[in-house]
């Protein structure tokens, strides 16, 4: 069993000038054996926290977190099992590979702590380093390898007492982005073949889709929303993981009577079904640049202005301005308008955020961090 | 007319050549400056040791060095140098350890305590001391045979023992504060990813911290063991009357006794020699551990690492730590402190027994107290400025200029901080008394000589870190906006760096103001330094009077750091 169960898991803060901060409110969460799962959410909102609570380098302030059906640290039996028990392997973003050991002995530290016999050791780590690609600098210092090359010996040192789970702590941010890449594919096939439960924190909401069968979105210490990769991407619950998960525009709408109107555009309804039970009220639209058609047909969309025209590699953005408004919208390079003409857009795929459940949102949040 | 015209311009536009003619100047003037002031002391020193006259004569060295008194004061030193290094160490890693990595509380007063003996020269931790452990009339000793009736005391300061132990509380800082910065820098994930890996907090000491922090701890522990064997004061306070006697004593004393004879002179001279020997050895020892362990520890986000619980064991430790502070620092403050005002010393430490008169004596009526005041400021202000400017321009040619030859400047410039100050004064004395046919001997200026030689090595450092940190850009932005490259100095670089040599300055002031070891062979009748004067007065038995002048050396060393603590706080961009 490596399922791993967070609940009423809470961490506060005491900051230097007295005030308390509650880093992690009342997590409830389990992530299910052989699953990657993903904490996403900008630099700040916890996720780190939670991770090295997992990890036990950070004591609860209440809940409790159960690796498989063994309790690791539960507070109110005061119950905390110190890191080096826990049986987990984790890679961190600094890499932390020890500079005064060479990439064998790195790899080979958590099996001379288990004192292992020389010949175990040897075939196990020998193990590790094929796997990550790393057989040929077994006797080659840390500093004499480039950061692809450091991070693959804190991967290699991290499976090579096979463990069931595998805490990662944006292991790809100190990496250049080619090298992402590549790496986030080979942690999958560590995971293809090894079989362990990741869990993976991370800032980048595109490597967090890559690489996740579940991931979970946080902000200032709160889970926002949970669900698969494709799920959080279609379905954002608020203005907040839809802006997270990738380019977007958010136009503010007046709802009249089911129909729908941009703020300070020409009174012309945006071909939209609102939610149901919903007809009037202030809210925002909020769509993907790559996910609106431009057209010069009059009447086959909404009428706007092409304002700005930047080619980039994979498409064209176009700065269309809606009344006092302007959206950005990516199309093909075969779709090509003019600065200043006029066009006229239709969303493909859009979501409503009324504007009063967002306000009341983010003040539930504001409220956390005292 | 029209030529000279064309000549001014081509000089303006080919700022090359410009640029090579000024630095060319400031290489050689430095090359200059440091040949005459470090160098040929040293040369002198040899030339002294093997040469009589231009015949190279091989005998003597061998001779002095094997004199039982001599020998016996070899081994002394060493002796001492070993176990203050030992002792320092361990004391310094302790306390690294409980402040970089425990839960113990009030951190902030142990390690802002921990640097007060930083500030003081050891010599008045030995002072101090004496007043409390001095066999007979030390006021422990006194109160231990009043308990006890007996004649025997407690302990007994001018002994090896006593040294050492005054040693230890003065250099244990240098390895503690190197090995807290190493832990506060060290990323915490490298023993973060160890307890992950399976190991418990003894192991990941062990195994992983102690190896990471070990250059830092190498490099303390040679600190301590090069200002051990070089060390003047507290020997000769606590030694002399126990006729124990070390390298730097013993050539103090051959000398004084000689009164500037050939024959001392040269014995002085041969075991100079001796000890810049067993120094270098000591250096070229600090450069093999060190190249052992090249790496950087320093990365990944800022993290507070994990700090060790010490539960159970933290009130204990805690009382431990303050207790030692206390004898530390405290005690010998308040008693050099309380002592300068006893109307006599060995009167009790009643309040009846307190006067003002040492004072009133020392600042009022003793022309040798106030001239040596004065000297000191005058020492320390002018050699703090000469050698701080001199100090930027080495860097500069180092760092910014770079011409060939620049490592053999940088050796010079370092040179003397592996010269004990009282060779560094025998080498002065010898080409400033009239071997070049200039005489400054007994003056003031033959002491600021040796000051600049002893100090320049601090100014080149501190000017360095500064300079290393203005990027060549910066001056260059200036040039390429049509300033010349003295203005771009001046109105660039120079400013930049302004923060760094206002500290230099004080790095030089502060440790000038408290000087002892060189001034001791060079002042004159009327060139006391307050050092100087301080120990004169305390081998004279005047001790309520030195400990009364100690305390105003500390007044005015506790005004220079928060001087300086207040300039290099609101240090920006630099």
């Amino acid at each position: 069993m490596s399922q791993i169960i967070l609940k009423n898991v809470t961490k506060e803060f005491v900051t230097r000038g007295g005030h308390r901060v509650v880093a992690v409110d009342n997590f409830n969460l389990t992530i299910n054996e052989g699953e990657c799962f993903s904490f996403l959410g900008p630099s700040g909102c916890g996720k780190t926290t939670t991770l090295r609570m997992i990890a036990g380098f950070e004591d609860l302030t209440e809940g409790e977190i159960w690796l498989g059906d063994k309790p690791v640290s539960v507070k109110s039996k005061n119950l905390y099992v110190p890191p080096e028990n826990r049986g987990l392997g984790m890679v961190f973003q600094s890499f932390a590979v020890w500079p005064h050991l060479n990439v064998f002995e790195n790899v080979a530290f958590p099996l001379r702590v288990m004192k292992k016999s020389k010949d175990e050791i040897r075939e196990q780590v020998r193990m590790a380093l094929t796997h990550t690609d790393l057989i040929r600098s077994e006797k080659v210092y840390p500093s004499d390898l480039s950061g692809g090359q450091q991070q693959r010996i804190a991967l290699a040192r991290a499976i090579v007492t096979n463990p069931r789970v595998m805490l990662l702590d944006e292991p790809l941010s100190n990496l250049d982005p080619k090298l992402r890449e590549s790496m986030r594919f080979e942690i999958k096939e560590l995971q293809k073949k090894f079989n362990f439960t990741i869990i993976f924190v991370t800032h980048d909401q595109s490597e967090a889709m890559a690489l996740s069968d579940r991931m979970l979105v946080m902000d200032l210490g709160k889970i926002i929303q949970v669900g698969a990769p494709h799920e959080l991407y279609q379905k954002p619950v608020n203005k907040f993981v839809y802006g997270f998960l990738g380019l977007s525009n958010f136009l503010e709408v007046v709802a009249e009577k089911g129909n729908v109107y941009p703020k300070g555009g020409a009174h012309v309804a945006i071909p939209f079904e609102l939610p149901p039970g919903i007809e009037d009220g202030e809210g925002l639209l909020a769509s993907r640049p790559n996910e609106i058609e431009i057209s010069p047909v009059r009447g086959s969309g909404y009428p706007a202005k092409i304002e700005k025209r930047l080619y980039m590699t994979f498409c064209i953005e176009y700065h269309i301005s809606i009344g006092r408004q302007t959206i950005r919208v990516h199309t093909s390079h075969s779709n090509v308008f003019s600065e200043g003409s006029d066009c006229f857009i239709r969303f493909k795929n859009p979501r409503w955020y009324a504007t009063e459940s967002e306000r009341i949102e983010q003040e539930r949040l504001e409220r956390q961090v005292l | 007319m029209k030529y000279f015209f064309t000549h001014i311009f081509k000089r303006k536009s080919s700022m090359g050549d410009r640029r090579i003619g000024l630095d060319q100047g400031l290489f050689v003037l430095s090359l200059i400056i440091l040949i005459i002031t470090v160098l040929l002391p040293i040369i002198m020193i040899v030339l002294r040791t093997f040469f009589v006259g231009t015949k190279l004569d091989w005998r003597l060295f061998p001779q002095i060095v094997f004199a039982p008194d001599n020998l016996s004061a070899i081994i002394n030193t060493i002796k001492i140098a070993f176990f203050v290094t030992v002792f320092g160490t361990l004391l310094g890693l302790f306390y690294a350890w409980l402040i970089g990595r425990s839960d113990i509380p009030l951190k902030g007063v142990m390690k802002a305590l921990f640097t007060i003996p930083y500030m003081f020269p050891p010599f008045f931790g030995a002072m101090a001391w004496s007043l409390l452990l001095a066999p007979r009339s030390g006021y422990l000793n006194k109160l231990f045979m009043q308990i006890t009736g007996g004649s025997s005391p407690l302990l007994n300061i001018n002994t090896i023992g006593g040294i050492v132990f005054v040693e230890v509380c003065y250099y244990f800082p240098f390895v503690f504060l190197q090995v807290v910065s190493a832990l506060e820098r060290m990323d915490p994930t490298l023993e973060e990813s160890a307890r992950i890996a399976g190991a418990g907090q003894w192991y990941v000491i062990r195994k992983i911290t102690l190896p990471l922090v070990l250059p830092a701890i190498a490099a303390g522990a040679m600190l301590i063991l090069i200002s051990s064997l070089s060390h003047f004061g507290v020997p000769a306070i606590l030694g002399f009357s126990n006729n124990i006697f070390t390298l730097p004593t013993k050539i103090y004393q051959l000398i004084n006794r000689s009164a500037g004879s050939f024959q001392g002179i040269r014995e002085g001279a041969s075991l100079s020699i001796l000890l810049v020997v067993v120094v270098v050895a000591a250096l070229y020892l600090q450069k093999l551990v060190l190249r052992t362990g090249h790496y950087d520890i320093i990365k990944g986000k800022s993290m507070r690492p994990m700090l060790i619980k010490l539960r159970g064991a933290k009130i204990p430790l805690l009382t431990i730590s303050l207790i030692s502070l206390f004898v530390i620092v405290v005690v010998p403050l308040f008693m050099i402190f309380i002592v300068g005002f006893l109307k006599a010393y060995g009167l009790p430490l009643k309040l009846q027994n307190l006067t003002l008169r040492n004072y009133k004596y020392i600042l009022g009526q003793s022309k040798m107290v106030k001239d040596s005041i004065v000297n000191s400021l005058f020492l320390s202000i002018t050699s703090g400025v000469i050698t701080m400017f001199l100090g930027v321009m080495i860097a500069y040619v180092v760092i910014k200029v770079k011409p060939r030859g620049k490592g053999f400047l940088e050796i010079l410039s370092l040179l003397p901080y592996s010269i004990p100050g009282i060779v560094l004064a025998i080498g002065v004395i010898l080409v400033w008394s009239g071997a070049f046919g200039v005489n400054l001997y007994n003056t003031i200026w033959i002491i600021l000589i040796a000051y600049i030689a002893r100090y320049v090595s601090f100014a080149m450092k501190s000017a360095s870190a500064s300079l290393e940190q203005v990027h060549y850009s910066l001056e260059e932005a200036a040039r390429s906006c049509g300033a010349t490259h003295l203005e771009s100095l001046r109105d660039i670089t120079i400013p930049l760096i302004r923060p760094g040599m206002i500290a230099g300055f004080f790095l030089i002031f502060l440790p000038a103001m408290r000087e002892l070891t060189t001034s001791i062979l060079l002042y004159g009748p009327f060139t006391r330094t307050l050092g100087v004067a301080i120990y004169a007065i305390n081998s004279e038995g005047n001790t309520v009077q030195a400990s009364a002048l100690a305390t105003v050396a500390i007044a005015i060393i506790v005004a220079g750091n928060l001087a300086l603590r207040f300039i290099t706080k609101d240090r920006k961009g630099l």
